[in-house]
C-alpha cells in the first residue's frame, strides 16, 4: 500500500538501563505504537517504566538501545520539527512561583513558531480569573491546569501527559479529563500514563499495560476487560470460623459461568460472564459447604482486574523499584 | 489535518530571549529578600565601613608623667609643656600607677622627670620599643621637651597636611566593594538561579520545547547585566554622595571594566551550576570558589601584601585582576589602553568559563 497512516508514535525495542548500584534496568525492549488521532494510555504500577518510557518519547532522555519515530521523524535528526509538534506535561514540573499565570503561558507560547494566543489558551483551561495571579497563589488543580496551557500552547498534535491528575481532587481531575477530550475531539493524539484505572477506562482508546519495563498487555480498555473471560466481577467474604476447612478458590471455578476465580487475603473474586447464572449456584455451593456470607456484591469488571490477572497484584501497591 | 481545526493558531512571532528576560527580572523584583542582599547589603557594608576607617583627625597621643613626692619643680615643667600642647593628653600618677598603666595599654610612655629642672639628673622614658604608637609617643615627647629646653633645629621646615579624595582608605575601599558585588552577585544570581531551575525540572520542561539554547545562555547572561546596573550605580552615588568618592579616570573605562567583570563572573557562575543538582552542592563549590577571591584579591587590603611567590596566582583572578583595574582607573586615572593585560584576563575568563559550562551543562 502506498498511503499509509503515519503513526504518531512508534516505539521498537526500546530498551532503558540506568548505571548505579544496583543498574537498574527501567524498561526491558517495549514496542508501541500509537496511532494518529487516537488517545493511548500506558498503565501500570510505580517503578513499570511509564515515565522513562515517555521521557524517552519527548526526547529527554536516550534510550540504551531501540528506535523511537514521532510522525515518522526521529530524534537527533529531526529534534526542532518534533518539539514544535508535542506538548508535554512532566510529573512535578514547578513552574517559577513568582511569575503571573499569562506570563508563564506567554514565555513558553515565545518558544514556538506556530501556536495559539495566551489568552485563548489560559481561556480554554479556564484560568481566565487567574491569569494575572502568580503561579504560587494557585491550587494543586490549578498549577496541573496551567501546565496543560503551557503543553497547549505551541498547538501540539501530539501531547504527552505524565501522570496528569496525580494528586488532584475528583472535581480538578475531572476539569483535566475534559481538556484532554476537548483536544481529542480536533484529531490530535494523546499519550498519558496513570494509575488510575477508571481514567484509562474513560478517556484512552487503547491502553498499554506497562510492568517491569515491558508491555504485558495491549488494546482497548473494553477488549482488555473481555479478554477476561468475564466482564462482571462477583466478590464475596466469608464469616469464617474455626473448625471449619477453609474455601479453596480453585474449587469455585467449575460453577456454571464462572471463568476464574482467586483469593485476596480475605477477599473472594469470581470473574463471571453471567452473574444471573454464577450467582445462584455460588449460593449453593456455599450453603451445602457451611460457609456463612460475610459480604457479597458484584460489579463490572474493571482495567485493575485485568491488572491483577496479569500480574497477581494490584496496581496500587507501588513497586519495588519505584 | 485541515487548518480549520486550527483556528485559533497564529505565527505571531514572539521574542524568546526577551521572554526569558523578563521572565528573569520579574522573578527577581517579586522576591524582596534578594533585593536587600543585592542592593541593600552592599550599602550598608560600605557605611559600615566607611564608619570604621573614616580619617580622623590626629589623635591625641596618651603620656604619663610620673609624679614621686608632689609637684616637685621638675614635675610640674615637664608636666606644664606637655599639657599645653594639644598633641598630648597628660596624666599623672605615682610610680606603681604609670607602671600599671603602661603595661595595660592604656599610657603610650611614661616621663620620669628629674626632681627640678636644672639638676644634672636625666629624663626617663619608659615604654615598649615594639608598640608603634609609644614609640611614636617617644619622638614627638622627646622632641617637645629638647626644644622647650632650648634645641634649636638646624633646618627650617613646615609640616603640609595632605588630605585629598583619592587617598584615603574608603577610596581605596570602594573599588573593592563594587569588584565583590560583582562577584557575589554573578556567582550567586547566575549560579543558585540555574540549579534551582534545574531542582524545579523547569531546565527539563524547556528541554522539550523549541527553545534555542543560545536564548536562555544569553538571557541569563544579559538579565545578569541588567541587575547589576542599579546594583553598582548605588554603590557608587552612595559613596561619592556620603564619603566623596570620585571616579578620577574615565567614567567608560568604569563602565567597560564592570561590564566584563560581570560578565566573567556570570560566566563562572553558569560553570559552577553546569553539573551541580542540589542548592547545597552549588552553595558549596560557590564558596569554594569565592573564599579565595576574598582572602587573596585584595578588596579591603592591597593584594600585594601577600608573599611574592604567590603573586602570579592572585593577579591570574578575575577579582584581583578587577579590583586593581578598577583602582588603577578610578584613583589614579589610568587610561584603558595601559589596562590590556586586565582586560585581556577578564576575557578569557568569561569566554573559558562560558564555553565549558555550555560544554558540560545538564538540563536534568
Amino acid at each position: 500500500m502506498i498511503l499509509h497512516m503515519i503513526a504518531a508514535i512508534r516505539c521498537t525495542n526500546l530498551v532503558k538501563h540506568y548505571e548505579g548500584r544496583p543498574p537498574v534496568e527501567a524498561v526491558r525492549g517495549l514496542d508501541l505504537t500509537v496511532e494518529a488521532g487516537e488517545c493511548f494510555g500506558l498503565l501500570g504500577p510505580n517503578g513499570a517504566g511509564k515515565t522513562t518510557t515517555i521521557e524517552i518519547i519527548e526526547g529527554i532522555a536516550e534510550p540504551t538501545a531501540g528506535e523511537v519515530e514521532i510522525f515518522g521523524m526521529r530524534w537527533g535528526r529531526d529534534d526542532n520539527a518534533i518539539k514544535e509538534r508535542l506538548g508535554i506535561s512532566l510529573q512535578e514540573t514547578r513552574l517559577s512561583e513568582k511569575l503571573q499565570v499569562r506570563e508563564t503561558v506567554t514565555l513558553f507560547r515565545s518558544f514556538y513558531k506556530c501556536g495559539l494566543e495566551p489568552d485563548e489558551v489560559i481561556r480554554r483551561v479556564s484560568l481566565e480569573e487567574k491569569a494575572t495571579t502568580r503561579v504560587g497563589n494557585l491550587s494543586g488543580g490549578q498549577r496541573q491546569r496551567l501546565a496543560v496551557a503551557c503543553a497547549l500552547v505551541g498547538d501540539p498534535d501530539l501531547l504527552l501527559l505524565d501522570e496528569p491528575t496525580t494528586g488532584l481532587d475528583p472535581q480538578s481531575r475531572r476539569q483535566l479529563w475534559e481538556l484532554i477530550h476537548a483536544f481529542r475531539v480536533q484529531g490530535r493524539t494523546v499519550l498519558l500514563t496513570t494509575h488510575y484505572m477508571d481514567e484509562a477506562e474513560r478517556l484512552c482508546d487503547r491502553v498499554a499495560v506497562v510492568d517491569h519495563g515491558k508491555v504485558i498487555a495491549l488494546g482497548s480498555p473494553r477488549d482488555l476487560i473481555a479478554e477476561l473471560g468475564g466482564e462482571h466481577i462477583i466478590e464475596f467474604t466469608l464469616d469464617e470460623r474455626d473448625g471449619l476447612s477453609p474455601l479453596e478458590p480453585a474449587t469455585l471455578s467449575d460453577l456454571p459461568a464462572v471463568r476464574s476465580a482467586r483469593k485476596d487475603a480475605d477477599h473472594f473474586s469470581l470473574s463471571v460472564t453471567e452473574p444471573h447464572i454464577a450467582l445462584p449456584a455460588l449460593l449453593e455451593r456455599l450453603g451445602q459447604g457451611g460457609h456463612p456470607l460475610a459480604g457479597l456484591s458484584t460489579r463490572h469488571a474493571s482495567l485493575e482486574d485485568v491488572f491483577v490477572m496479569l500480574t497477581g497484584r494490584h496496581l496500587r501497591e507501588g513497586d519495588a523499584t519505584s | 489535518m485541515n487548518e480549520q481545526t486550527r483556528p485559533a493558531s497564529s505565527e505571531k512571532r514572539y521574542w524568546p530571549m526577551g521572554q526569558l528576560i523578563l521572565a528573569r527580572v520579574r522573578e527577581f523584583y517579586r522576591e524582596p529578600s534578594a533585593l536587600f542582599w543585592v542592593y541593600g547589603f552592599p550599602l550598608l557594608m560600605v557605611v559600615a565601613l566607611g564608619i570604621a576607617f573614616r580619617n580622623k583627625p590626629a589623635e591625641q597621643i596618651l603620656v604619663d608623667v610620673q609624679q614621686d613626692g608632689g609637684d616637685t619643680p621638675g614635675f610640674q615643667s615637664v608636666y606644664d609643656i606637655l599639657k599645653e600642647n594639644a598633641a598630648f593628653k597628660v596624666q599623672k600618677g605615682d610610680a606603681a600607677q604609670c607602671r600599671l598603666r603602661l603595661r595595660t595599654g592604656k599610657t603610650a610612655l611614661v616621663i620620669v622627670p628629674p626632681p627640678s629642672p636644672g639638676e644634672p639628673s636625666q629624663y626617663l622614658y619608659l615604654f615598649d620599643q615594639t608598640r608603634e604608637e609609644s614609640r611614636l609617643a617617644h619622638s614627638k615627647v622627646d622632641d617637645v621637651l629638647q626644644r622647650a629646653n632650648g634645641r634649636v633645629d638646624p633646618l627650617p621646615v613646615k609640616p603640609v597636611d595632605v588630605q585629598e579624595p583619592g587617598g584615603r582608605y574608603i577610596d581605596f575601599l570602594v573599588p573593592g566593594l563594587v569588584g565583590m558585588n560583582l562577584m557575589g552577585g554573578g556567582l550567586w544570581g547566575v549560579g543558585f538561579v540555574t540549579v534551582d531551575m534545574r531542582i524545579r525540572k523547569v531546565l527539563k520542561r524547556f528541554l522539550a520545547t523549541p527553545m534555542r539554547k543560545t536564548d536562555f545562555f544569553f538571557a541569563i547572561l544579559l538579565s545578569r547585566l541588567i541587575f547589576l546596573v542599579p546594583e553598582i550605580l548605588v554603590l557608587l552615588v552612595f559613596a561619592w554622595l556620603a564619603f566623596d568618592v570620585v571616579v578620577q579616570g574615565s567614567i567608560l573605562a568604569v563602565v567597560v571594566l564592570i561590564l566584563l567583570g560581570a560578565l566573567a563572573f556570570a560566566g563562572i557562575g553558569l560553570l559552577v551550576a553546569s553539573r551541580a543538582r542540589t542548592l547545597e552542592a552549588v552553595s558549596g563549590l560557590m564558596n569554594l570558589v569565592m573564599l579565595p577571591m576574598w582572602v587573596l584579591s585584595g578588596i579591603f587590603f592591597s593584594s600585594d601584601r601577600f608573599p611574592e611567590a604567590m603573586q602570579p596566582f592572585i593577579k591570574a583572578l578575575p577579582l584581583t585582576t578587577l579590583i586593581d583595574a578598577l583602582r588603577s582607573v578610578m584613583l589614579e586615572a589610568t587610561p584603558l589602553q595601559a589596562l590590556w593585560p586586565q582586560v585581556a584576563i577578564l576575557v578569557g575568563w568569561a569566554v573559558g568559563s562560558f564555553v565549558l559550562a555550555l560544554r558540560w551543562f545538564r538540563w536534568q
